[in-house]
């Protein structure tokens, strides 16, 4: 057997495009170099690779996207005030893959938090250096290798030993060009032993010029920190997005995430995370509101490598149009992982008639004292609900309406910061028309 | 108040109400009871709108308009209400939202002006005092995790909140201990007035000791055979539904 691969044009062109910019791109190019590899051993997914089967990218991204990331179009402070989802925020803004300082609110910093760009901090900062790419194996998935070698820029952010923040950083995205372009962010949150704070990641575009943004965090969570990880993805018509979010916690940590699937022609979510020390706690929180022909793809790893950790997992959809959502959700626990607790829950509500959603949860449990439950569902509006709402005189549309938001309000209730709830249950509003 | 003229009405191709007749005046109370399956509850889904419930044949006029033309929220905001046999749980609507929606609905179809938040929870205090329901529970989801008996009282309490004109009661009574019987039914007795009629759908004798009806109907095989006064329900607690159907049997001639 021959052991060539052959590859698609499209993961050339990416292989070519790094072959020609490696020496302008910031870190250790050798890292990028082995990122490279496993991304041409790989190769962009096409329909045949289980893992990415509901989504056509091939397709999506033979259709001529560039490579751009200089910004053609700098958005104003205008601009990025009407994005600003949460009161009181250090706001991080990213355009087209790289940090735009001048729209940015780093100059009055807290103590205990440091933030800097990625592509100086993997240089200049040791502790940014040894977590740099330490968690996403670039052998795991084809994005995670591209993004290891095409990453344009991002922020490191630092939270000290026992430091509280009590100010959430947003790291606001904007894709915004005026051809067709692949953006690459890249980010890295390391929180120390004991600290706590939230981070809140947006993802915008602007226009009709179609864009893939293919963003990735790292997110360390040391001995008994506690970090809040939102992530509102909100993108325009034109906008593609795959965000992976690959989190290690540490002995005693309370690991939060908590995806707002709220826009966008596509979202694919690998959220990955691994129970790396005994004790950890981990809340994985998902909502997905779709319509027209909007896909949305989530994707989630817990590893239970280690004993005494707890993992709980909801996510929750209400599908109309053509859209189409798929729920994968893999949950391993190795066999040193003793006295694990993990749960899994999907629930969906289909509105159409041409409304799908494909769910399967994967448990690969190898210790024998655990307790481990999934569960999904997959539903229309319950009929006798409605039909007691509106014997009470609420009309159907307003019983519909409730139903509706009350399915999803176990979700948007976890969210612990209250302008950013406001602004999820305003989508929500929205959406319900 | 409300006039059902030879009702028929069928729920997947079958038919279950089969030509009854009831007339209903304000003010007045009347009792249905009947054998298990005899179309009680189908009536009580029939006038308040499910749209499984397909009516073949008949006319029904609530305060002088064609009931059955009305959507099941017009219904309740012309003044009609049904208490459930079987309340639906409702999770992540809580009680008291849901109650402030209606109101709003049901005024603002009436040409009133909002009810003002002040005025809204006292009238909830109040309401919750009549049927003795726990604050708690005005404030969780609706229904959900209530006891049989809770899900009962939160039904008489929406119905003292909405003020309907029209009240039917499905069962109210069944799986409610002797104390909630009483509390349940003198919250009933509170509402009722010169303008206002209830229906009550009943197995038991025992209800209508605290809730005395004017008229008592035998709903059997879909049709009303036979009404009476109070004495009825005492004469029907005593021999059973037997001798009805005997009565009808001789009637028929067979
Ligand atoms: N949705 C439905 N689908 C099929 N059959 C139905 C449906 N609803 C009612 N029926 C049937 O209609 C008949 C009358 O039922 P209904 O619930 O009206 O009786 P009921 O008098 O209220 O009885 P009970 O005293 O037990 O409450 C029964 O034979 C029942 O099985
Ligand atoms: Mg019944």
């Amino acid at each position: 057997m021959s052991t060539v691969t052959t590859i698609s044009d499209t993961s050339a062109a990416f292989l070519t495009h790094f072959e020609a910019n490696a020496g302008s791109l910031f870190g250790e190019t050798n890292l990028r170099r082995k990122a490279a590899e496993a991304f041409a051993a790989q190769g962009i997914p096409t329909r045949r690779t289980e893992d990415y089967r509901y989504l056509n990218l091939e397709l999506l991204l033979k259709k001529s996207f560039g490579f751009r990331t200089e910004l053609m179009r700098i958005p104003t402070s205008d601009d990025v005030a009407k994005l600003a989802l949460v009161e009181n925020a250090i706001v991080l803004v990213i355009v087209n893959g790289v940090f735009v300082p001048q729209l940015s609110s780093v100059d009055n910093l807290l103590a205990g938090l440091k933030i800097n760009t990625i592509a100086d901090a993997v240089v200049t900062d040791q502790t940014c250096a040894a977590h740099y790419a330490k968690y996403a194996n670039v052998n795991s998935d084809p994005f995670i290798a591209l993004n290891t070698m095409l990453a344009s820029g991002g922020v490191f952010i630092h939270v000290a030993k026992n430091a509280v923040i009590d100010r959430p950083v947003h790291i606001l995205h904007i894709a915004d060009n005026e051809v067709a372009s692949v953006f690459q962010p890249r980010h890295l949150v390391v929180a120390e032993t004991g600290a706590q704070i939230a981070v809140i990641e947006s993802f915008e575009s602007i226009g009709p010029v179609k864009s893939f943004t293919n963003a990735l965090i790292e997110v360390a969570v040391s001995e008994n920190a506690v970090l809040d990880h939102y992530r509102i993805q909100a993108e325009g018509p034109a906008g593609h997005l795959l965000s992976t979010v690959q989190g290690s916690c540490a002995k005693g940590s309370l690991y939060n995430t908590y995806t707002f699937s709220l826009g966008g022609a596509w979202v694919r979510n690998n959220v990955n995370k691994v129970m790396a020390q005994a004790g950890a706690e981990a809340h994985l929180y998902g909502l997905y509101l779709l319509n027209g022909s909007q896909v949305c793809d989530n994707h989630t790893i817990v590893d239970h490598a280690q004993p005494n950790c707890l993992s709980n997992e909801l996510y929750k959809g209400v599908i109309d149009g053509k859209a189409t959502a798929v729920f994968n959700g893999k949950i391993f626990v190795r066999p040193d992982a003793q006295k694990t607790n993990a749960y899994q829950t999907n629930k969906n509500v289909l509105l159409s008639d041409d409304a799908s959603v494909n769910t399967k949860p994967q448990l690969e449990i190898y210790a024998d004292d655990v307790k481990c439950s999934h569960g999904t569902s997959t539903g229309r509006i319950d009929e006798d609900a409605l039909f007691y709402l509106r014997t009470r005189g609420i009309g159907q549309e307003s019983a519909r309406r409730l139903l509706i938001h009350a399915f999803a309000e176990e979700v948007v209730d976890k969210i612990k910061i209250e302008s950013l709830r406001i602004f999820v249950e305003e989508r929500i509003t929205a959406f319900l028309g | 108040m409300i006039s059902i003229k030879n009702l028929h009405a069928s729920v997947e191709g079958k038919e279950i109400l089969r030509g009854l007749n009831l007339e209903v005046k304000a003010g007045e109370v009347h009792a249905i009871m009947g054998p298990n399956g005899s179309g009680k509850s189908t009536l009580a889904s029939v006038l308040a709108g499910r749209e499984a419930y397909e009516v073949t044949a008949g006319e029904i006029k609530f305060n002088g308009k064609d009931l059955l033309g009305l959507s099941p929220e017009d219904r309740a905001r012309e003044g009609l209400f049904l208490a459930f046999q079987y309340p639906v749980e409702i999770p992540g609507v809580s009680n008291i939202n849901f109650l402030k929606t209606a109101i709003s609905e049901i005024r603002t179809y009436r040409g009133l002006p909002p009810i003002e938040p002040k005025e809204f929870l006292a009238m909830v205090k109040e309401k919750q005092k009549l049927v003795e329901l726990d604050g708690k529970l005005a404030n969780r989801s609706v229904n959900e995790g209530f006891s049989g008996g809770e899900k009962k009282r939160n039904e008489i309490f929406q119905m003292a909140m909405l003020e309907p004109t029209l009240g039917i009661l499905d069962e109210t009574d069944s799986g409610l201990d002797i104390d909630a019987l009483r509390i349940v039914a003198n919250g009933v007795n509170k509402l009722r007035s010169a303008q206002r009629a209830f229906i009550v759908v009943t197995h038991y004798q025992r209800l209508l000791d605290y809730i005395v009806p004017d008229y008592v109907h035998v709903l059997y095989n879909g049709q009303i055979v036979k009404s009476g006064t109070k004495e009825l329900a005492l004469e029907l607690e005593e021999k059973g539904y037997d001798w009805i159907k005997s009565e009808l049997g001789e009637k028929a001639g067979v």
